[in-house]
């Protein structure tokens, strides 16, 4: 009996062992690396097409990203525990310092957009900043209000109060549209301010675009903010915007993109802090005004990070360079805004100045 | 009686206790072990919460002292961080209380109806699919409630309420459009009626037959069975039934969040049934992912250590007043 019973034991331990034993080759193959990356939600689709597609180019590398939001982005990136970190919104002086001043490294932009629900209104409304930020403040109430109508007067707007919709969860998205709405309106910027989530006066908390755009769905004469990937892809209606030239403009990928352009000759270099950085309410005449980046963190000296050796590293800044260059080619069709030539050259020149144990990764 | 009825002598019977006892000597400790273990278990874990939660809200008790627990701010913007937690510990308590009110009655009333109505076989079929009912994730019902049942509640309950009363009770006075205290009040009863159902439903079975007998022989119609036979000895198991729905509603956190309406600060503090509100986990899952510092997180986590408290709170005030009620009845059979 109790002999057949360790047999038995032995048996299976074997097994279990045999199962291990292919995991041990893999990791000992050293042709193979690698790279995990962490943070924002919301280049998640497109940082997902670049793993995949990028296994075409390189297949040798293969990525892993976990799109656990930017600030856990930030916290692991810090902490060391993955190679890459990703965010929405630029490292405030504390983090960056915390982070041991990382690179920034915008990889992909996002818009957001004032969708809104009026069932009688066909024709695109215009808005105006400040008008928008009284609108989230509580203080522009109906939809008739004067201050509508009269950017609007070929509309017949209802005389129905406004219900407005704004991420519960903390987010890049409100990060943008806090951002812009401060720049335009003094009384936003000292009641509110900008941040991840911050005290909505009024309105209705939803999480995540679906939540937000559901609320907006689901509520006649609702108004509320959403990416513009996720608006186009909804079909919702959204508003014109008036830019610093005066001008109404829809949101879209060119407008965007012009957004961008406008903004680029202040850019600063990618090694410096990036926390004022900002493109929202961009000068030009076609730039749509509530656009920003979202980054990629990576370490100047990328030995900081001590589980990184020279061929991860060279790895990954590769794949880094390859995604701001080849790789925004797949941008558009998933509904991001790709990096305009001016922001391409920035990074390569932040790409270049990256080293591992003091010598420069990528040599051409 | 089992002695007498096998068919073995008292010899062989103690010769075989005797070979038994060797073997079950190690069966015995073995599970004496793994109860005690098991028990350990539980008391650590509470005591690692309770841990958990004191270290990780220390800085924010440091920074707001007794403020964070009265204060109505909620500011986690860079430079202005204030945090108070008193709006999310009334929306809890009053979405919760909300819950309680509808689901007690109903649940009490499907256990009745399944014990005591309706033929056996069909009550049969009856607990199984509030059992099925209770087994759904929170999710399904919060997502239901998002996309379909909050227009029904907005057209059908809400709307005519507001017409009707808005002007004169304050508690109907705001616009309603379906993303409330008050829905998330009714879906929370949906949720915890098939829990505090099954729970009750077992309490009332366990009555003995004779007293519901009893009251049936002395002419009493099957109300006044109920009344005065079922509900009186079943009081403090009903009552924990309800204890145990009213925990799972307090600590609901994805259903709240997707209907609640998630205002934040002030705004959160419920001014009408039809206003928008905020939970205390429905504000931690909100904000956790994203905190913008350290302060947030431990803003966050003290939330959680209050949550704990109104749990355990709720539970000894559940476990005092049982035995208040069982005593004040036994008095009463006495």
């Amino acid at each position: 009996m109790v002999n057949l019973k360790s047999y038995r034991i032995l048996g299976v331990s074997l097994l279990a062992l045999s199962l291990l034993v292919p995991v041990y080759v893999n990791s000992a193959n050293a042709q193979q690396v690698t790279i995990n990356g962490a943070g924002a939600t919301f280049p998640f689709p497109l940082i997902d097409t670049w793993r995949v597609e990028y296994q075409k180019v390189n297949p040798d590398a293969s990525i892993n990203y976990a799109s656990i939001g930017s600030g856990g982005g930030i916290k692991q990136f810090t902490e060391k525990t993955v190679d890459f970190g990703a965010t929405d919104a630029p490292l405030s002086p504390t983090e960056f310092e915390k982070a041991g001043n990382p690179v920034h490294i915008p990889e992909t932009i996002g818009s957001v957009v004032l969708a809104y629900n009026l069932p009688e209104v066909t024709t695109p409304l215009k808005l105006t900043g400040p008008v928008i930020a009284d609108i989230f403040l509580g203080k522009v109430t109906t939809w008739n209000d004067p201050r509508i109508q009269e950017l609007n007067p070929d509309v017949t707007l209802p005389a129905e109060d406004i219900i407005s919709a704004h991420r519960s969860d903390g987010s890049g998205t409100t990060f943008v549209f806090t951002d812009y709405l401060s720049k335009v309106s003094q009384e936003w910027n000292d009641a509110i301010g900008v941040g991840k989530s911050v005290q909505w006066p009024s309105g209705l908390g939803a999480p995540g675009n679906e939540g937000v755009a559901a609320s907006i769905q689901g509520s006649p004469y609702s108004i509320g903010y959403v990416e513009l990937a996720y608006a186009l892809t909804t079909g919702m209606k959204y508003a014109s915007i008036q830019n610093q030239d005066g001008n109404f403009i829809a949101p879209s990928i060119n407008s965007t993109m012009a957004a961008v352009s406008a903004a680029a000759p202040t850019l600063p270099e990618g090694s410096q802090p990036w926390n004022n950085v900002t493109i929202t309410d961009a000068p030009g005449p076609d730039s749509y005004p509530i656009s920003s980046f979202s980054y990629l963190l990576l370490y100047k000296e990328l030995s900081t990070n001590p589980s990184m050796n020279e061929q991860k590293a060279n790895a990954l800044v590769e794949f880094v360079e390859w995604a701001v260059t080849d790789g925004q080619q797949f941008a558009e069709p998933l509904g991001y805004v790709p990096l305009p030539q001016s922001v391409i050259d920035i990074n390569e020149q932040t790409l270049r100045s990256l080293t591992f144990s003091g010598n420069p990764i990528l040599t051409n | 009686m089992s002695f007498k009825d096998s068919k073995i002598t008292h010899s062989e019977l103690v010769k075989k206790l005797d070979l038994r006892n060797k073997k079950s000597f190690f069966g015995d400790n073995f599970f004496k072990a793994l109860v005690i273990g098991a028990s350990l278990y539980t008391l650590l874990m509470v005591a690692l919460v309770l841990f958990a939660l004191s270290e990780g809200s220390i800085p924010i008790f440091l920074e707001e002292g007794i403020n964070f627990i009265t204060g109505t701010n909620w500011n986690a913007v860079e430079g202005r961080e204030s945090f108070g937690a008193l709006p999310y510990i009334i929306g809890t308590l009053v979405s919760s209380a909300i819950a309680m009110v509808i689901a007690v009655p109903i649940s009490v009333g499907i256990a009745i109806f399944i014990t005591e109505m309706i033929p056996k076989k069909l009550g049969t079929v009856l607990s199984f699919v509030v059992e099925l009912l209770a087994a759904v994730p929170s999710i399904i019902y919060g997502l239901w409630a998002l996309f379909v049942f909050r227009f029904w509640i907005r057209d059908y309950i809400e709307e005519p309420l507001h017409n009707s009363f808005g002007d004169y009770i304050s508690i109907f006075a705001r616009a309603p459009f379906g993303l409330d205290v008050f829905t998330a009040g009714i879906v929370l009863a949906i949720m915890i009626i098939p829990i505090i159902t099954a729970v009750s439903r077992e309490v009332i079975k366990a009555i003995p037959h004779s007293q519901k007998e009893a009251a049936y022989a002395l002419g009493a119609t099957r109300w006044e069975m109920v009344k005065t036979a079922i509900l009186p000895s079943s009081k403090t198991g009903l009552m924990g039934a309800s204890f145990l729905g009213l925990g799972r509603a307090i600590g609901e956190t994805m259903l709240v969040t997707l209907i609640i309406g998630n205002a934040i600060g002030m705004a959160a503090i419920p001014t009408s049934l039809f206003s928008q509100s905020q939970t205390l986990s429905s504000i931690i899952a909100n904000e956790f992912n994203e905190a913008s510092n350290d302060l947030h997180l431990s803003a966050l986590i003290g939330l959680g250590l209050v949550l704990f408290i109104i749990t355990v709170f709720i539970n000894i005030m559940a476990i005092f007043i049982i035995s208040k009620v069982s005593k004040s009845y036994s008095n009463l059979r006495e």
